[in-house]
């Protein structure tokens, strides 16, 4: 794999972008869900969106997918327009949506056969590709269990499984571990990993700041329907937050403290967080000066710049 | 744009074919109801009225009747499956997302719903079919002609009905068309009685609104059968019908599914 901190070499155009959006937007009578966003997705790398809900993260998805037409800007998907060739790109792409759409009315199996005829595979490929599916996400015990009867984890994986069914080069995720346990998320990073590894792009959407962190190679922060930020996970910690924090219980005592001192911090609940390049260094003179009754230091986390940059209210 | 002509692939019938293999799946529960129906129908209406009725305009009641029960069928079942079923397949199981994230459009996945409603329509006609049959009230083998019909017809009330799917709000909601239209049009579209006997202003609203007005006085020049040149009209009036319909509601449906 390409050093991931090649990004400008990869913008440069190198390698051929998969995706490109220049200004997009999308809004649903008066209301602006996507407000012009620019992007673009390299071949080979994992590119997250990361926001808030009703960040306009999905419909940027479904733009992408060719399943809702853009209001204004530019995108391009293997250099194709997703409203003049629908088929084309839908042929080349797999999709995990948010929501579990696997179809009741067939077992797991069935499931993966009837898509692939959806994509015009005929039908022994079909038998042969589903086969290797269900193994590959661990479902080979499964094949003939109704999708009522399967755990939350299990109908991610097949729906993991359902995308891959025409062999995509382009795979399109939204939120593709909510609500699973970590069991179950690993094996999904994990399988994502292997994806990539065999050359597959993939885009995915999240707000679990970890899964962001781990995966992605490149990642962008929107809220709003606006891009905040963009870069690799590493880089923008550093940018925005530094390479550490150091958290203190918060009392009045350490307030003022920190106020004499000129330490900048901000305050969390009942937490005091102080962003720093030197945390042993700042810990070890609070310590001695502000006698705070709890005190740790840990790295910076992705966590910190998404709250910094989309702020601490409360989404719906 | 209620009205422009979609692009429709030939994918459409990998949606058919979902459905069909659904259906064969539960094939028991399926075939039972319009086996049972035929029964009915002919026990009560046939026999229990037709004890008094005896016969109208010298056909007997019970094959006065048959044609109807038919063509009841037909609306029947295309309708109920392109309101509730098509309408539990896009909201409740989102079986349409789904289907739009592969090559497929929505003009495809709504155009092989239509045609899974008039297949059904077909299937439940034939069983029927073989029933009245045996109860020797239907004239084979003119009768069979009823076949071809029934897709036209049930290809007619799938559009109809998927125009009240694309358009309601709530599963609910379907229960309007079904009560207010559906159900008088069984009642008062020549089907039990002449349509001559209604007043001349409601015989003008059954022939110019109720298609299966239509349906059923083609079915019945062939079930007794009594050709004449009206078929060319009845028929013009559902291949019209039928046409616009298809087309309208494949908009309608793009308008709600693609924002």
């Amino acid at each position: 794999m390409i050093n991931t901190n090649d990004s400008d070499i990869r913008r440069g155009g190198l390698i051929p972008a998969v995706i490109v959006a220049e200004g997009l937007k999308k809004s649903y009578g008066t209301v602006l869900a996507v407000d012009g966003v620019s992007f673009s997705v390299q071949k080979g790398e994992i590119f997250g969106f990361l926001g808030p809900n009703g960040a306009g993260k999905t419909t940027t998805m479904k733009m992408i997918q060719c399943v809702s037409p853009r209001s204004g800007g530019t995108l391009r998907v293997f250099d194709l327009d997703p409203e003049k060739h629908p088929d084309a790109i839908k042929r080349r792409i797999g999709v995990v949506p948010q929501e579990t759409n696997l179809d009741p009315d067939f077992t797991c199996e069935g499931n993966l056969l009837t898509y692939a005829r959806y994509f015009d595979i005929p039908a022994d490929i079909a038998t042969q590709r589903t086969n290797e599916l269900l193994a590959f996400v661990q479902l080979e015990e499964k094949r003939d269990v109704a999708i009522e009867k399967l755990s939350g984890g299990m109908k991610r994986r097949l729906i993991l499984a359902r995308a891959l069914v025409n062999r995509p080069e382009l795979l399109v995720l939204d939120e593709p571990t909510i609500g699973l346990d970590p069991q179950a998320r690993h094996l999904i990073w994990e399988r994502l990993k292997l994806l990539q590894a065999q050359g597959n792009t993939i885009v995915l959407t999240t707000h679990y700041l970890d899964e962001a962190a781990r995966l992605c190679d490149r990642l962008v922060i929107m809220d709003n329907g606006r891009i905040l930020e963009g870069g690799t996970p590493v880089d923008l910690v550093q940018r925005h937050v530094g390479n550490e924090i150091v958290e203190l219980e918060k009392s009045d005592d350490v307030l003022a403290c920190l106020r004499d001192m000129g330490i900048p911090f901000e305050e969390v609940g009942d937490t005091v967080l102080i962003a720093t390049a030197h945390a042993h260094d700042i810990a070890r003179s609070l310590l001695e000066r502000c006698q705070p009754k709890k005190m740790l230091t840990r790295p910076a986390t992705l966590e910190d710049v998404f709250l910094k940059l989309t702020g601490r209210r409360l989404r719906d | 744009m209620f009205f422009s002509v979609p692009r429709i692939t030939r994918r459409a019938w990998h949606v058919w074919r979902r459905n069909l293999e659904v259906f064969v799946k539960t094939w028991k529960v399926n075939f039972f109801p319009p086996f049972v129906e035929a029964f009915l129908y002919l026990l009560a209406i046939g026999v229990g009225i037709g004890t008094y009725v005896k016969e109208i305009d010298g056909i007997p009641y019970v094959n006065f009747i048959a044609p109807a029960i038919l063509a009841i069928a037909v609306m029947n079942s295309a309708f109920f499956e392109c309101t509730y079923g098509s309408y539990v397949r896009m909201y409740y199981q989102k079986a349409f997302d789904a289907m739009i994230a592969t090559p497929l459009s929505i003009e495809d996945v709504i155009a092989g719903e239509l045609l899974w409603g008039a297949t059904k329509s077909v299937m439940y006609v034939v069983i029927m079919l073989g029933v009245l049959a045996l109860f020797g009230v239907v004239a084979l083998p003119v009768a069979l002609l009823v076949i071809p019909f029934a897709f036209l017809g049930g290809l007619l009330f799938a559009a109809l009905a998927m125009c009240f799917t694309a358009i309601t709000p709530t599963i609910d909601a379907l229960n309007y068309p079904s009560f207010l239209f559906i159900t008088p049009m069984s009642l008062f579209s020549g089907t039990f009685f002449p349509l001559t006997l209604l007043p001349a202003a409601f015989q003008y609203v059954a022939l110019a609104a109720l298609p299966l007005t239509h349906l059923v006085a083609i079915f019945r020049m062939f079930s007794l059968p009594a050709l004449s040149w009206a078929i060319v009209l009845h028929l013009a009036w559902l291949l019209a019908g039928a046409a616009l319909l298809c087309v309208l509601s494949i908009n309608l449906m793009r308008r709600r599914l693609i924002v």
